[in-house]
């Protein structure tokens, strides 16, 4: 909802024209929508429905899936905020966040690749 | 599950890695540059997520979870849905690796058409797999 929101915004000349940030958002348009809905739908859905790991521990870890859930989720908002922030003000703390939204959303999608792969199992 | 979804989904996951790996050393590299050359990941970013993990990840879903037959091998013919993984990768790494073939122009659009044809061979593959319950 963000994501669309975020677009229709952009698609007002006027106000994408006299508000700069909104014309540095194009990237955190396509990542809320691609990262935030689709990325999280679709780990949401793997954590649910694949492949039990083992009757003890069915999801393989759940306190690794909700780092992944935190991490993802977290670095996305910095992004959001951080990334039109760094073009209107390049070199500044917002570069450094920038790094830190990266690091976060790798180690997401690093830990989602850990839980899920043991449970990829063929019968 | 089916070993095919076993490889479409374990092949989907090793593009996941790849493509956040490169993605986040461009945001990075947007933060605090540290060389222009990352730039040059954008193309691969894209291409290892929207086709190598997502529309994989769908494929070996699909070929798992589709209604099956009753009579005959269970999810139809194998070969088409193999081929299709085959291809479909073939038709990545073309349209990866072709920046560092500049004199085979035509080899991204070899490679695009690739992945369509693997497409094309999941959807003849699934056609009659999805069908209302009890048809």
């Amino acid at each position: 909802m963000v994501a669309l929101a975020l677009r229709i915004l952009q698609a007002i000349p006027a106000l994408a024209q006299s508000v700069p940030f909104l014309s540095a958002l194009g990237p955190v348009y396509f990542h809320l929508f691609l990262v935030g809905w689709v990325t999280q739908l679709i780990f949401g859905v793997v954590f649910w429905m694949f492949p039990k790991f083992s009757m003890e521990r069915p999801r393989r870890s759940e306190n690794l899936g909700w780092v992944t859930f935190w991490f993802l989720t977290t670095g996305l908002v910095i992004r959001v905020i951080a990334e039109p922030m760094n073009s209107l003000e390049p070199g500044s703390t917002w570069g450094w966040l920038l790094v830190l939204s990266a690091l976060l959303q790798w180690l997401a999608g690093m830990g989602f690749v850990i839980n899920s792969w043991v449970r990829v199992k063929a019968k | 599950m089916p070993i095919l979804s076993a490889f479409f989904i374990r092949t989907s996951l090793i593009y996941l890695a790849l493509g956040f790996t490169f993605g986040a050393l461009m945001l990075a590299n947007k933060g605090v540059p540290f060389g222009s050359s990352i730039w040059g990941l954008l193309g691969s970013h894209i291409e290892f997520l929207m086709i190598g993990w997502i529309i994989q990840l769908a494929l070996g879903v699909a070929y798992w979870i589709l209604p099956r037959f009753s009579r005959g091998p269970s999810r139809g013919n194998e070969l088409l849905p193999w081929l299709s993984y085959v291809v479909m990768n073939a038709g990545i790494w073309m349209d990866i690796l072709s920046p560092l073939f500049r004199e085979i122009p035509w080899l991204p659009a070899l490679g695009k058409t690739t992945q369509t044809v693997a497409g094309v061979l999941f959807l003849v593959h699934a056609w009659p797999r999805v069908r209302p319950l009890g048809k």
